[in-house]
């Protein structure tokens, strides 16, 4: 018998997530698609594929009939709302919470990283797109030697950004710093968001710069190429686009970080691209696609695990 | 802070601003070159932090108003909160020229903190008028004080500039302010800065020797010297500027801030100027022509803070 999950918020992420689980998933079933608009595109499908719906939020979720049966709780609001959802739901201790929104009220969850560590907790967070894109970089390199700066630019086309990600872009790069430090095992980390406009929108690129100290060059390139292929297990188009690059920043010549001083050692640089699958918004949304796939991961694998 | 890969001092930046104050110049702006928390892989690290840089500034000045500058998506309201306990009272809050609205939360941010403030849509040539009005008023309503049109990639010719002051004024309230930063790659950075003074504009950017990214903003010793001969008033002092711009700051440039073949190609191919030094980087290591490479960053239409991806497009070149 397949899991009942529910999501709250009918935007972009909600009905991507929406559209994966219904189409591929085989141990989950939407048994609730929540809004706050009855008028909004996300509820309009969801009700069109047969999904319960509900548009007066998590207070609304609560009393449907389907509520009982619901073991995971997808919030993919925003941070703010997340606050008062997780209020809510961690009153009912048989129900897990996979928070796609930056509130990071719970442990930061990057499937290929850090999934076993965080079986148990109630409520997981799943960071954000960039940083479901960068983290598992940071960390492969955090595997073979001690990265003293990580830092990620992450370039999203203007169309794939909703207005909670407009609203909040601080949020963005605060989380994704924060989690190239605690999931990546930087000892600071630093993120870049920017919003490109052009038409046809450009596909999602990700880049990775990490200084370290000195070390295996080798072992830290097939680590990163092992580490790509444990995403691309769930996120197909998840893509290194240039080989890996390597410079030497001398100790005669260090850079200053700031909040961190002066730092020399290894510098590598990594090109990524993420396509997207093409469910609700076209391949370009890569952003989408990412946040949505290790959602729908650590979901099924919370399942397997509870199961076994 | 382009042209010289943000390696000023802060002595020098200290230097600077007090002769600065001293010549009249109304408000200075003082961050790394891509805004507070600029210091990175991506657009250089600086040779000081911002709070180096801006320590012990605001209390030097006696004329001028102490401003920075913040990128939503690279820097944060903390960084801004910080900047604001060290003196600084007003803010230039950066986007594309399409993308105002992630900035609504700094902007309210920056008023609830008490700070004048600009918005400022960078790449103004890459939206039309009537759209880029829109844009300003968007940041009109989070509170800005003043928007302006910011010339990045220098592409702008002098109607452009004027139609794009006048859609601000038809759709902005009176009280708000309209400015002008302009860059010199089509050697229009001062022509283009009266033209938006004589329809409107009330805050002209400027810099001695035009000391910026591409071929510079518009020279600030040229603008006063114009300004003088239109008899405009304004609070700058003509020869202390002439004199600062060729004895401080014209001999820290390494690379000639000048109109030439590569600083042409950002204003010609409509590329964001402080793409320059990364480019030219980018095209000695990979064996590339600058030129070749600033077009290919215009046709992938490469916005501000897309540094990371020059060599990218670089490596693809080689492919």
């Amino acid at each position: 018998m397949k899991t009942k999950v529910a999501i709250i918020g009918s935007g972009n992420i909600g009905t991507d997530l929406l559209i994966k689980i219904l189409r591929y998933s085989e141990t989950l079933e939407v048994a609730a698609m929540v809004g706050i608009d009855p008028k909004s595109d996300g509820l309009a499908r969801a009700a069109r594929m047969d999904v319960p719906t509900c548009h007066t939020g998590v207070d609304g979720l609560l009393e449907m009939p389907e509520w009982n049966d619901i073991k995971i709780v997808f919030d993919a609001t925003s941070a703010k709302a997340h606050l008062y959802n997780w209020k809510r739901i961690r009153q009912f201790s048989d129900k897990r919470m996979i928070d796609l929104t930056p509130a990071a009220v719970g442990p930061y969850l990057v499937p290929a990283v850090n999934f076993s560590d965080h079986l148990e907790a109630l409520n997981v967070n799943m960071v954000t797109c960039g940083g479901q894109a960068t983290i598992p970089i940071v960390a492969a390199i955090s595997d073979v030697v001690k990265v003293h700066y990580g830092e990620i630019v992450a370039s999203i086309a203007s169309k794939s950004a909703g207005p909670g990600t407009r609203a909040n872009i601080d949020e963005f790069t605060e989380t994704t710093s924060q989690g190239i430090e605690k999931i990546g095992r930087a000892e600071k980390g630093k993120a870049i968001i920017i919003l490109n406009p052009a038409e046809p929108p450009l596909v999602m690129r990700d880049t990775v710069f990490t200084l370290s100290e000195m070390g295996d060059k080798e072992a830290i390139r097939e680590n990163i190429r092992a580490k790509v292929k444990l995403v691309q297990e769930y996120v197909p188009g998840y893509k290194l686009h240039q080989e890996i690059l390597f410079d030497e920043i001398p100790a005669s010549n260090p850079v200053l970080i700031q909040g961190l001083g002066y730092r020399h050692g290894l510098k590598t640089s990594v090109y990524l691209k993420v396509t997207g699958a093409g469910h609700y918004l076209p391949e370009y949304a890569g952003n989408l696609d990412i946040m949505t796939s290790a959602a729908r991961a650590t979901a099924e694998r919370l399942v397997k695990s509870i199961q076994s | 802070m382009h042209p010289i890969g943000h390696q000023y001092t802060k002595e020098q930046v200290k230097e600077l601003a007090i002769a600065l104050d001293r010549a009249g110049v109304d408000a200075i702006e003082i961050a790394h070159g891509d805004g507070l928390a600029g210091g990175s892989f991506t657009f250089g690290f600086g040779a000081q932090t911002d709070w180096e840089w801006l320590e012990g500034i605001s209390e030097e000045l006696t004329h001028a108003r102490l401003t920075t500058l913040i990128l939503p998506g690279i820097a944060t309201m903390e960084d801004l909160e910080k900047a604001k306990n060290m003196g600084v009272d007003s803010v230039r809050i950066a986007t594309h020229c399409t993308e105002a609205d992630t900035a609504i939360q700094h902007i309210e941010g920056a008023k609830k903190l008490g700070m004048d403030v600009g918005g400022f849509l960078m790449m103004a040539h890459m939206n039309s008028p009537k759209n880029l009005a829109e844009q300003a008023k968007i940041m009109e309503q989070a509170g800005a004080d003043c928007v302006y049109v910011t010339d990045s990639a220098g592409a702008l010719l002098m109607d452009d500039v004027k139609d794009r002051i006048k859609a601000f004024k038809e759709i902005l309230e009176p009280s708000t302010e309209i400015g002008i930063h302009c860059h010199h790659n089509l050697s229009l950075g001062v022509a283009n800065t009266v033209v938006a003074m004589q329809h409107g504009a009330t805050r002209l950017d400027a810099s001695l020797t035009g000391m910026g990214a591409g071929a510079g903003n518009a020279p600030l010793e040229v603008l006063i010297a114009v300004l003088n001969k239109m008899e405009v008033s304004h609070n700058c002092d003509l020869y202390p500027l002439m004199d600062i711009a060729e004895e401080i700051v014209r001999p820290l440039q390494k690379r000639p801030v000048r109109v030439d073949r590569e600083t042409l190609s950002l204003g010609y191919a409509g590329v964001y100027s402080s793409f320059l030094l990364h480019s030219e980087r980018a095209a000695q290591k990979y064996g590339l022509d600058t030129r070749a490479i600033l077009e290919e960053l215009a046709r992938r239409g490469l916005v501000g803070g897309q540094e990371d991806m020059i060599v990218d497009v670089a490596l693809d070149m080689i492919k």
